[in-house]
């Protein structure tokens, strides 16, 4: 099955087939070439603060520490005793000068040296040397997001990123003073279906009206939420819910491109002025006159302007620049997946709109959400369709064959609803495949 | 009636999907709490499982209803084993009372067991009680979970 050619007779130009989703064997070779050479998105430097800092995660299926090794650094180690292969640190987070295996007592420093082995003398010196919690080979910031590789070779941080890197420069530039950080909880949601499922449908803009059919008719009839001054606790949630209603004319007039690396992002659907910043609600006044003060009143309405909804860093983040939540996914097994979502809190900005990002939160990416609840469903009916033999092909031809190539690089589709962002998804995944 | 006969009346409106009858025993100011982290002391600045007020609460019972509620159709069957019912402060109008849940979900090919501390505030009204404050703490709130579409 690795041979490229066979791959390529499994992705074409406008369907993808069924085994790309079901087939243990390409889940095994994903890990491999994609997740293996990929940079994939970790985390946020707010997450490691101080000197000793860390937390667990996983790059595919590596169990991972990102530590912060020095004030300026981070390091990713695998998390994994050079000895006898234990986990040298149980999953969570916390602070440490030395990871000490809770096997033999293996202690490493926070940039993976081994320091102390007891009973030393007894092994043969030379080996011992040589051995380390083992570094991931490249890791690289873009802002203040922390990325990583497990190819020790390949294209630079900025490159792989292209034409994505100003959706990352949106959520940070949105924050007055850039200062952004982790804060309110962390959900994890899992679901019985392929990894690739999320990252199709984060930039669906046909599936609400269908998918979220039930939410969008219960907030419609819902209570109205209060003017400026007269709000009630469930305003944001009955707000967002009643925007993933609107009209398919809506959906259709929203750009949206895709990069050469299968990242994607589309501009935003929204035109609730209490959810988004931009639009003179006063009760974000203040916070545009804190985003005033740091960067002057042209730059602060040039950030405001910018309009964008998901954006995707293939193939592991999925985040909300605007409303600043991130997604960062992991594939467990060709039909599991779990789902890490963050919230953030711009430092200086009222506080109030962090509670706004938490209700949001909560509505959108809840593990128990109005919206999210059905998007897991339908990934599940997906995989189990998948995993018939009956029909070998999924269609992505919504829009294909008007995908217009853009100036930066990036192809943009049709129109908003267009399947132009799983056409490229697909052609990236083929590449990493193949190379 | 007595505190654990209310609890009971609850979970058999849940079990038996009576859920209008279910929101009914809510006052309106009521909130229904599940914590997303252990120990967690505040709604408003950390995400929640669940953190509904009476107006959100509402539109969880109407969604089950929904005929393209594509995660409640069908609807999870439940039992809820409510147990170790302890009142912890009588105050004459409301009462804090703690109790544990065992609870058993089937849906389709899943069947999950849950288990939580359970805290309710009980506001006496014409013999009865209604809730003015419901907070599940779930024993593996922090783990990776799959979708919830059922009511504790």
């Amino acid at each position: 099955m690795a041979a490229n050619e066979q791959l390529a007779m499994l992705v074409q130009p406008d369907r993808v087939h069924r085994s790309v989703y079901a087939d243990p064997a390409i889940f095994d070779l994903e890990m491999e070439r994609v997740f293996g050479r990929a940079w994939l998105l970790l985390g946020h430097e707010s997450q490691v603060p101080h000197p000793g800092d860390y937390f667990t995660t996983r790059m595919g299926r590596e169990p991972v520490i990102l530590v912060r090794k020095s004030e300026k650094e981070a390091a990713v180690l695998v998390n994994r005793c050079a000895h006898r292969g234990s986990m040298v640190c149980a999953e969570g987070r916390g602070n440490v000068e030395r990871f000490v295996c809770p096997y033999h007592g293996w202690s490493y420093d926070r940039a993976g040296a081994l320091k102390a082995v007891p009973l030393a003398s007894s092994f043969p010196q030379d080996k011992l040397a040589g051995l380390r919690l083992k570094a991931v080979p490249r890791v690289a910031s873009y802002r203040g997001f922390v990325f990583a590789s497990l190819a020790p070779g390949g294209e630079t941080l900025e490159e792989f990123l292209g034409p994505a890197k100003a959706s990352l420069d949106d959520f940070v530039d949105r924050a007055p003073g850039g200062e952004l950080e982790v804060a309110g909880g962390v959900f994890k949601h899992a679901y019985n279906g392929n990894w690739k499922l999320m990252l199709e449908n984060h930039l669906d803009g046909a599936h609400p009206a269908w998918v979220h059919a039930s939410s969008v008719a219960v907030a419609r009839n819902a209570p109205e939420p209060g003017r400026p001054g007269e709000e009630h606790y469930y305003d944001i949630a009955v707000r967002q819910m009643r925007q993933n209603g609107a009209p398919e004319s809506v959906w259709e007039a929203t750009g949206i491109w895709t990069t050469p690396r299968g990242h994607g992002y589309m501009g935003d659907y929204h035109d609730d002025s209490r959810l988004v910043a931009g639009l003179g609600n006063p009760v974000f006044d203040e916070y545009r006159q804190r985003l005033i003060e740091r960067v002057g009143e042209k730059e602060a309405d040039r950030i405001l302007r910018v309009t964008l909804w998901n954006t995707i860093l293939y193939p592991n983040a999925s985040f909300m620049s605007q409303f600043r939540q991130l997604r960062i996914i992991h594939p467990l097994a060709v039909d599991r997946s779990v789902v890490y979502t963050y919230s953030f809190r711009m430092k200086h900005a009222p506080p109030r709109m962090f509670r706004d990002t938490i209700a949001f939160s909560n509505v959108v990416n809840g593990t128990a959400s109005w919206v999210l609840t059905d998007d897991l469903e339908v990934y599940e009916r997906i995989q189990r369709g998948f995993s018939s033999g009956a029909v070998e092909w999924a269609y992505i031809g919504r829009g294909h064959g008007r995908d217009a190539a853009e100036p930066d690089g990036t192809l943009r589709g049709a129109t908003g609803t267009s399947e132009v962002f799983i056409r490229g998804q697909m052609r990236a995944w083929l590449d990493y495949m193949s190379e | 009636m007595k505190v654990e006969e209310f609890l009971y009346l609850e979970a058999r409106l849940l079990d038996t999907q009576r859920y209008e009858e279910w929101l009914e025993l809510f006052t309106d100011d009521a909130t229904y709490w599940v914590p997303l982290e252990h120990d967690q002391d505040d709604a408003f600045e950390a995400s929640s499982i669940i953190h509904d007020d009476r107006t959100l609460l509402e539109l969880r019972v109407k969604q089950a209803r929904h005929p393209r509620a594509h995660a409640r159709l069908p609807l999870a069957r439940t039992v809820h084993q409510v147990g170790n019912v302890m009142v912890l402060s009588d105050e004459g109008s409301e009462l804090e009372v703690a109790s544990t849940l065992q609870l058993v979900e089937w849906r389709q090919e899943k069947q999950r067991v849950w288990g939580a501390l359970v805290e309710h505030r009980l506001r006496r009204a014409n013999g009865s009680f209604r809730i003015a404050r419901k907070r599940v703490d779930l024993v593996n709130s922090e783990a990776e979970l799959d979708g919830i579409a059922i009511l504790f």
